[in-house]
């Protein structure tokens, strides 16, 4: 009688086992046609955006042949850390050689690590992939940002914005601009904008923004600033000596 | 059976067989029992996270502060007047932990940056959930009925909205959001109350169909209301996915029940155009400006033009080329409340531009509606259709009453117990996913739903379902000292002849007057202030854009000497600012040495070349309004209030008020009242 039991018992765990199985990874039902010699970036990659939502533009990759050409038909799969979702999550090559995806990113702010892999030909090849995620912070610092600062300071021009660096006699610092922007404390950012250039004895072609904007808005601004520099911005806040490799 | 029987008496036996061993025995029993409570304390899932927390902080350079500002035991945030107890914090121990910014993995990290202090508001205010529970899965997910789970990051705006009816800076998925419910209609058959007691209203103006024979015919309605995004990509009519023969009797009854308005149709004026330069109509539709509000598509497939009117792409389709004519004369004949201006066009210029426009055509569209004249059953079946899709909740009909209540209440639908939802098969059963699915396809919640196909992305639609999930329960019973009221549209209408001139070159469809009116355009409720009554007067003939990165978009509107001068007299008097004292203005003609401090600030304390341009030599500037001609268009008082505070006159402008002394204003302003345009550059212009 127990042995019946065990072996019923067994019977339905094996059952419940196979029914909550997850549906078989998208990729298998992918036939890939082609191997490509290497994944390149096409667009799409050092995007910012709202935590949580689906960047503006696609996630765009190529792979190539050693001879630079498109490959199609490959099959390209992609990754990332927690909370990042794609759509497709692996996808085969077009006839130029590209797989698109769009990325939704996790609900952390700050900067993920994504990766694209395809096959190869012997061993898999993989591309690095930055982005970032604006927390509320950080998102309300690009929008002031877009309305104050980046008619100036982004030299792109558009029929909506027209830039207006090209127009400047000293010319200002993009955003982005990692290089300089993070040897500057908080503290002299702060005060160039609340007080314009001329209070870190920089342009006066730098306006005070101190009393058109309330601090927190500016501390958004400066939040913006870190999050988007390349390279990465690394605060000095406390430095420890790492026993251990973090535990990420 | 007979061996478990001897098994257990002999057990019994060892166990109680003496009264100091069962004594024994019982006492240990007991000790167990009272180690239970204890035991499943020191075990608790917290517990093993604040252990977590301990073990990580244990490697950290700022280890002992960290350490020190650790409590164990579990945290609560109780907040009676917002019905908050949220013990979140017990686990996620890092979230006021500034030095933590860079740890990022969960429970542990640090909160982002937001404007409200954690301790004041707690966490499922915004991040829903179940703040008393004291394990993850109690916590985060829904168990029992009434329960919420943790939203997803997408929506978290949604927690915002349900104090703050205003749109904030930082919530442009939520603002968005609202805006939709409003363009799209939603509102129309929707109520939607919010918080603090105000209605939304619908934004799209649909048109009226009491006339609407006179305008098109029943073969362009019936392929419209078949598929009114493949008229238009831009359009924000749902689609009702109809069969080919309810959309037949739909634009059968809607034909039938039109009735003729005189002036709708005007003398056939097409060949008067035939004899004119076929490029005049293009030149026209460039030169009135159209596309400021309607849009065009381009041979690449991207629409051009703006969004204020319905796009023109195939707009040869649709009208009647009588009824354009009339339209394009004044569309006030056939709409009296339309957004669109009185151009006051001549008729050769009314045939070039009405001429231009059907020719915008696609051969292939609607090419297959091949209907037959329609029979009395099949016009009454079209308004049983009509009546049942509640066609009537957007557009005025004749004999066909607006429906009240139409479509079920959203104002708690941030808030709808999971009991009363019906999912789809394979669908997770939250309300965010219901809600967001139901908008995507609410075809297939049920053959008898009304609901149409609302023509929007993902990101639209994310936005949507996040303005949707603020109008929760809570969002009702938040404190009244902590609700932020909307800035509603105030029924500020101009006074007078010239305030029907105002209605007729529809002034409000792109500026703001007292709190009135659209944002497309500078608002324009302190003109009579800032402007002086000459530069308005020419303006108005004539004109033309004041910031050079923008294009021109105000047209010209052809009013008569007379009209303009009524307008521009009105305009000085009525659209004063309190703020402005024109008897303690400064004097617009100054001495030279004050006008020459005044240059040297502007060029060089204050920079103002970086975004103004004052001399068309020098300077480059291209943000601002170019000033060369500053001297005679603002007055000096505008000029010097406009210095020392730009935001006071004109809310959220980007001019950054500089904190500008009073001397220094005074000189600045003597100096850009000495730039004047010569008659010269006029005269080029």
């Amino acid at each position: 009688m127990t042995r019946r039991f065990v072996t019923h018992a067994v019977l339905l765990l094996t059952t419940m086992g196979a029914g909550c199985r997850r549906p078989a990874a998208p990729s298998a039902a992918l036939k890939p046609t082609g191997a490509g010699a290497a994944i390149v970036m096409s667009s799409g990659d050092k995007q910012a955006g709202p935590t949580g939502m689906v960047l503006a533009n696609p996630l765009v990759v190529q792979v190539n042949d050693d001879q630079g050409n498109g490959v199609a038909g490959a099959l390209v799969e992609f990754q990332g850390s927690a909370g990042v979702q794609f759509d497709p999550a692996a996808a085969l090559t077009d006839s130029s050689g590209q797989a698109t995806t769009a990325v939704r990113l996790g609900s952390m702010g700050g900067h993920y690590e994504l990766s694209a892999t395809t096959p190869g030909k012997g061993h898999p090849l993989t591309l690095q992939v930055g982005e970032t995620a604006l927390g509320y912070q950080q998102q309300l610092g690009s929008i002031l940002a877009d309305k104050y600062c980046s008619r100036c300071h982004d030299q792109e021009s558009s029929a909506a914005q027209v830039s207006n660096y090209d127009n400047l006699a000293v010319k200002p610092h993009t955003f982005t601009d990692g290089n300089t922007l993070n040897k500057m404390s908080d503290a002299d950012l702060l005060s160039i904008l609340q007080h314009g250039g001329p209070a870190l004895n920089r342009s006066a072609l730098m306006p005070s923004y101190g009393g058109t904007l309330t601090p927190a808005e500016l501390q958004a601004i400066i939040a913006y600033i870190r999050v988007v520099a390349d390279p990465q911005y690394r605060s000095a806040g406390v430095v420890y000596e790492q026993k251990r490799p973090n535990a990420r | 059976m007979k061996t478990i029987k001897e098994l257990l008496r002999s057990a019994w036996r060892a166990l109680f067989g003496n009264t100091v061993r069962a004594f024994g025995v019982v006492g240990v029993i007991l000790l167990i029992t009272l180690a239970i409570a204890p035991a499943k304390d020191h075990f608790s899932q917290w517990r093993s996270y604040q252990n977590g927390y301990l073990a990580m902080i244990h490697d950290r350079g700022d280890a002992i502060t960290l350490r020190r500002r650790f409590v164990p035991g579990i945290q609560q945030i109780w907040l009676p007047e917002l019905g908050v107890v949220d013990r979140c914090s017990t686990c996620h121990q890092g979230l006021k932990e500034s030095s933590l910014a860079d740890v990022t993995t969960q429970p542990f990290s640090k909160h982002p940056v937001i404007p409200h202090p954690l301790d004041a508001y707690g966490c499922v205010i915004c991040h829903r959930g179940q703040g008393p529970a004291t394990t993850v899965e109690e916590a985060h997910n829904s168990q029992r009925a009434g329960e919420d789970p943790i939203l997803p990051a997408r929506y978290i705006e949604s927690g915002c909205g349900q104090c703050h009816q205003n749109a904030l800076t930082g919530t442009p998925q939520l603002n968005l959001g609202r805006q939709y419910l409003a363009q799209y209609g939603c509102v129309s058959c929707h109520l939607v109350k919010m918080p603090d007691g105000v209605v939304m209203k619908a934004t799209d103006n649909p048109p009226s169909l009491e006339h609407i024979a006179d305008k098109t015919t029943r073969e362009w309605l019936y392929t419209w209301l078949k598929n009114p995004q493949a008229y238009a990509a831009s359009a924000t009519m749902p689609n009702y996915k109809l069969s080919d023969a309810d959309a037949a009797d739909i634009s059968a009854f809607l034909i039938s029940s039109s009735r003729p308005e005189t002036g709708d149709s005007s003398a056939d004026l097409i060949q008067v155009a035939k004899n004119a330069d076929p490029s005049a109509g293009a030149v026209l539709y460039g030169e009135s400006f159209c596309a400021t509000c309607h849009a065009v598509q381009n041979a690449a497939g991207n629409l051009v033009g703006g969004d204020i009117g319905p796009e023109l792409t195939r707009v040869g389709n649709k009208v009647k080329p009588a009824w354009l004519q009339a339209w394009i004369e004044n569309p006030r004949t056939y709409d009296a409340n339309t957004l669109m201006p009185h151009f006051r066009f001549t008729p050769q210029q009314v045939a070039i531009l009405s001429a231009y426009l059907m020719s915008k055509s696609d051969s292939d569209y609607g090419a297959d509606a091949h209907l037959n004249t329609a029979s009395a059953s099949q016009i009454a079946h079209g308004r049983k259709l009509v009546v049942e899709l509640g066609c009537a909740a957007c557009h005025k009909i004749n004999g066909v009453k607006k429906p009240d209540n139409f479509a079920p209440d959203l104002s708690h639908i941030g808030s709808k117990p999971l009991a009363q939802l019906v999912f789809l098969p394979g669908m997770q059963q939250t309300l965010p996913t219901y809600i967001n699915s139901k908008i995507k396809q609410p075809g297939s919640f049920g053959t008898g739903m009304k609901m149409p196909l609302v023509p929007l992305n993902d990101t639209q639609r994310d936005a949507l379902t996040t303005a949707l999930l603020a109008l929760s329960d809570r969002s009702q019973t938040m404190p009244e000292k902590l609700r932020v009221a909307g800035v509603p549209q105030t029924d500020y209408e101009p006074a007078g002849h010239a305030g029907k001139l105002m209605e007729e070159v529809a002034c409000m469809s792109c500026h703001r007057f007292n709190g009135h009116g659209s944002d497309l355009a500078p608002d324009l409720s302190y003109e009579g202030s800032a402007v002086q009554a000459a530069w308005l007067d020419s303006f108005l003939k004539n004109p033309n854009t004041l910031r050079p990165a923008l294009t021109r978009r105000m047209p010209r509107f052809n009013l008569s000497d007379a009209d303009r001068k009524m307008l521009t007299d009105y305009i000085m008097v009525v659209y004063q600012s309190e703020k402005i004292d024109p008897d303690k203005a400064p004097p617009a003609v100054n001495p030279p040495a004050l006008v020459e401090e005044g240059r040297q600030l502007f060029y060089s304390k204050y920079a103002c070349q970086s975004c103004h341009v004052a001399n068309t030599q020098t300077d480059k500037g291209y943000i601002g309004p170019v000033l060369t001609d500053v001297g005679s268009r603002l007055t000096p008082a505008w000029i010097y209030a406009w210095l020392k505070d730009p935001q006071a006159l004109r809310p959220g402008t980007i001019e950054p008020n500089q904190n500008i002394r009073d001397d220094d204003a005074r000189a600045m302003t003597a100096f850009l009242m000495t730039l004047k345009n010569s008659g010269k550059q006029e005269a080029k212009r």
